[in-house]
């Protein structure tokens, strides 16, 4: 089954935020084979002039997962076969630096939908705030779903 | 000072099924075919594949070294090539990444890395690039 366009535009916000923890940056750190000091010890962050420990470029990732459920690719209305999918491509654009303490609101947006060939590829930006309402980081990531041969 | 050319110090990964269960842990991510071998050759994949966000998180400590500074990273952005299939042994799946100055911006106080990453010789990343504060 094709993806819907007519989701184009959409908007998924997050139901709620998330909250940036310590421990969830230095799994993700360790995880990803970064151990530095900045990621890792508080004290270090804050002499760097951090207010806490600073998150790895890609650490944003664990919002899409976080969020999932709720986003495009779970919208029975987009019709994306979540078996046939790929990452295609992905983009990070770091506003400030993510650190620990940080409470995140993010939302969704499907940004295109089209063809390649038998596959189609649906994309989808997703804009992440502070408190605040400053922009923190806009990541946009498309899904290539594979066509049946 | 960074020049256009100057060339990241390569660096070698290996990835092993270990490394992936970690990253899924980590990430959320816990799609099967990043663990699951049987699921992963019948969905028609060579077999258990690295997380492209695994690999992408890997090229980018080159990245996070060369600016001697993580928080430094203002943009990066990549496009996954080739799936990086990973065997289940003790050796895993050998990453080989590179990188040079694409260009410098002194007046932004910026420079553009060009990255590469590949799996016996081929490459798994395209377009792959980073924008960091100098």
């Amino acid at each position: 089954m094709p993806i819907d366009p007519a989701v184009v535009g959409r908007r998924y916000p997050a139901p709620t935020s998330y909250v940036v923890s310590r421990e969830k940056v230095r799994d993700f750190a360790l995880a990803i084979g970064d151990p530095q000091p900045l990621f890792l010890d508080p004290a270090v962050a804050r002499e760097a002039g951090y207010d806490d420990v600073v998150a790895p470029p890609t650490f944003l990732t664990v919002l899409g997962f976080r969020f999932a459920a709720d986003g495009p690719l779970a919208d029975p209305a987009a019709g994306v076969d979540y078996s046939r999918v790929v990452h295609g491509d992905q983009r990070f654009v770091l506003h400030r630096p993510v650190v620990a303490g940080d409470v995140l609101d993010s939302v969704q947006v499907v940004d295109d939908v089209r063809a390649i060939g038998a596959h189609e590829k649906i994309t989808v930006r997703t804009e992440v705030t502070d408190a605040a309402g400053t922009p923190v980081a806009t990541l946009t990531s498309s899904a290539v779903v594979r066509g049946v041969a | 000072m960074a020049a256009v050319g100057d060339a990241l110090e390569p660096v070698t990964v290996r990835i092993t099924r270990a490394d992936l269960v970690a990253y899924a842990g980590a990430s959320g991510d816990h799609n099967v075919i990043h663990w699951n071998e049987r699921v992963a050759t019948a969905v028609g994949l060579p077999g258990v594949i690295a997380h492209g966000m695994y690999t992408m998180a890997v090229v980018g400590r080159v990245v996070t070294a060369w600016a001697g500074d993580p928080a430094a990273v203002l943009e990066y952005a990549v496009r996954f090539a080739r799936p990086v299939p990973v065997p289940d042994d003790d050796v895993g799946a050998e990453l080989v990444v590179g990188g040079r100055v694409e260009a410098v911006d002194p007046e932004a106080g910026t420079a553009t890395l060009v990255l590469t990453a590949t799996v016996d010789g081929a490459g798994v990343l395209t377009g792959a690039r980073a924008t960091v504060r100098t």
